[in-house]
């Protein structure tokens, strides 16, 4: 469907339980949906006439260390047919397998590899889940937010043993992360006046 | 007597010149025939999203040059309209037309880049000679507008860092009208070469649906005949105001993607004379303080001004909490940026989406049955640039 509005209802209207909140943001769909319904919500929105994301645009993970369940996995769609695109989420928890949607995707392998390498997310019947980005033999996952960006270990070639060999990190300096953020807001009647004025226009 | 023969196993890289890169492919070959592909990459992997988590909006723009370094300011782009977006900032229209000029520029010096090494992987030398003396040009209108012929740094949310330098439309112009005729002649070399069309045609066919279900965007999908280009079904910028065709292929191969890719430089051409003979005097930036950093001049006397970019170069500016996923029409296809902003000044998330990652999964499907030999045509046409795949 061409129209965002009669799109979201048919979307909401044929697939009622599965999906939790929908939200019409950016010109663009967001849904959110359970890890057991994934499958069905994902084929709903490739094969229906009426939707034809027929292609997947990418797969990733937003980490919230603070929150219970920690990890939102993100798949973005695209329908060329109607110039739709859709953002499809759903929570998990740490160390919970999803299921791999690489038999409806073939894209969705290296996606998936992905974000196994970076945020060390499992997934159930994938056909080859390696590390991807990463170094050969890498530990950790570097895109959680509990990874430091310095990282563990350095590597370097090491002439007595005639190899590349991995040490811990050490940097003269540490990274120093400074904190220019200000906490002040701005003067308390600056802020009314101004909501007052834009209130009266 | 019965032999058993084992096929052979192949590194084909990371050290390979026609690798494009670094590139470790491993291929399973059966005699000269290509068995399996199973390509290896990461071997430039910076971390640039993470790295982009802990710097502010400003300063993480220069990350996005070294994506995809072959045309560094469309990637600019993509992030640019995306903090707009969530931002809701209103770009000058000088601003979008000098950024669609730049865009352009970068989409010629990619294809440049990819037409002529395309064909000096199957065996022709000239194309890449002349090809480099125009992409030379090209990186000098770069250096003029930014000060680096590569890493530009030169978009900024809200439009971009500076006015055009005086003259420089001029030899922009006067570029549009030399370059067709260069264009000409890398066709005159390779479009009806015999070489060159027995190593392109029908090597690494694409159907349709493969196109879609292995995620491919740009030429890659607009060679197997999708006509099917973000400037002209989701318009960013001052695109809405331009006229230009889309060139579609017929048959999916590599040589349907070089036509493309010809084809499209000419468009680039036509759009930049658009632009150039359309745009006006006015901003560049967008004139709010609390985005666009003020004029050296305004610093000198307005202590407001002052205020303004001693708080936009330490602190940043803060964008509102909001999650947008926005895409350009990169020269190699769909790059898009996913943002998640938290209210901070930096970033909470930045994922990049490659249109060169999608586009090196299917190799294995893309060479499974051809010939040695036509492993570096097919990843020629692939247009594969590590700094995006690898990001």
């Amino acid at each position: 469907m061409n129209n965002l509005i009669d799109l979201e209802k048919k979307i909401n209207s044929e697939l009622t339980t599965k999906i939790n909140k929908s939200e019409i943001k950016h010109n663009q769909i967001y849904l959110e949906t359970d890890k057991d319904d994934l499958i069905d919500v994902i084929l709903f929105l490739k094969t229906n006439s009426d939707t034809k994301f027929k292609q997947l645009i990418d797969i990733t993970v937003i980490d919230y260390p603070e929150n219970n369940p920690r990890f939102q996995i993100v798949y973005l769609f695209l329908s060329h047919e109607y110039n739709q695109r859709v953002i499809l989420k759903y929570s998990i928890a740490e160390n919970e397998i999803i299921p791999s949607i690489t038999s409806i995707f073939p894209a969705a392998n290296w996606m998936e590899r992905e974000v196994f390498d970076m945020y060390g997310v499992s997934f159930k019947d994938h056909p080859d889940l390696r590390r991807i980005l990463t170094d050969y033999g890498f530990e950790g996952h570097p895109l959680r937010k509990d990874f430091p960006l310095t990282g563990h270990t350095e590597v370097r070639y090491s002439e007595d043993q005639k190899k590349v060999i991995n040490e811990p990190v050490k940097l003269e300096q540490n990274y120093r992360n400074f904190d220019y953020e200000s906490p002040w807001e701005g003067t308390k009647y600056i802020k009314e006046e101004l909501e007052n004025n834009d209130k009266k226009n | 007597m019965t032999k058993k023969i084992k096929n052979l196993n192949l590194n084909f890289g990371p050290q390979h010149p026609a690798a494009h890169g670094v590139l470790r492919l491993i291929l399973e070959l059966d005699g000269e025939v290509v068995e399996k592909a199973d390509p290896h990459i990461g071997l430039l992997h910076r971390g640039t999203e993470k790295l982009i988590e802990s710097k502010t909006y400003m300063q993480a723009v220069p990350y996005f040059d070294r994506l995809d370094y072959v045309a560094p300011m469309n990637q600019e782009h993509a992030f640019a309209l995306a903090t707009e977006r969530v931002l809701e900032l209103d770009v000058p229209i000088r601003a979008q037309y000098i950024r669609v000029i730049f865009c352009e520029i970068g989409r010629i010096l990619s294809h440049i880049l990819n037409v002529t090494t395309q064909a000096m992987d199957v065996g022709a030398l000239t194309p890449t000679l002349w090809g480099f003396e125009e992409r030379e040009k090209l990186m000098g209108f770069y250096e003029r507008v930014s000060g680096s012929r590569l890493h530009a740094n030169y978009f900024r949310a809200g439009g971009v860092h500076q006015d055009l330098p005086q003259g420089l439309e001029e030899d922009i112009a006067e570029f549009c009208e030399t370059f067709p005729k260069i264009i000409n002649d890398l066709e005159n070399l390779l479009t009806e070469n015999r070489i060159f069309k027995q190593r392109n045609v029908d090597i690494g066919v694409v159907t349709k649906e493969d196109a879609l279900d292995y995620s491919f965007s740009g030429v890659m999908i607009r060679g197997s005949g999708v006509p099917w280009d973000l400037r002209k079904s989701q318009p960013y910028d001052c695109y809405e105001k331009l006229e230009f065709k889309i060139p579609v292929g017929k048959n999916g191969d590599c040589y349907d993607r070089y036509l493309c890719r010809i084809e499209e430089m000419k468009e680039s051409v036509s759009i930049i004379k658009q632009c150039l003979a359309k745009m006006e005097k006015g901003p560049i930036k967008s004139l709010d303080g609390k985005i666009s950093p003020p004029s050296k001049k305004e610093i000198k006397q307005s202590m407001e001004a002052l205020i303004h970019h001693f708080k936009l170069f330490t602190e940043g500016y803060r964008v509102p909490k909001d999650e947008i996923y926005t895409a350009v029409e990169a020269p190699k296809g769909e790059f898009g940026v996913y943002l998640i902003s938290d209210g901070s000044n930096k970033p909470y998330k930045c994922k990049i989406r490659a249109p060169g990652f999608s586009h090196l999964q299917s190799m294995d499907y893309l060479i499974k049955g051809h010939m040695l030999a036509d492993v570096p045509a097919v990843l020629g046409s692939l247009d594969i640039v590590f700094g995006e795949v690898d990001r």
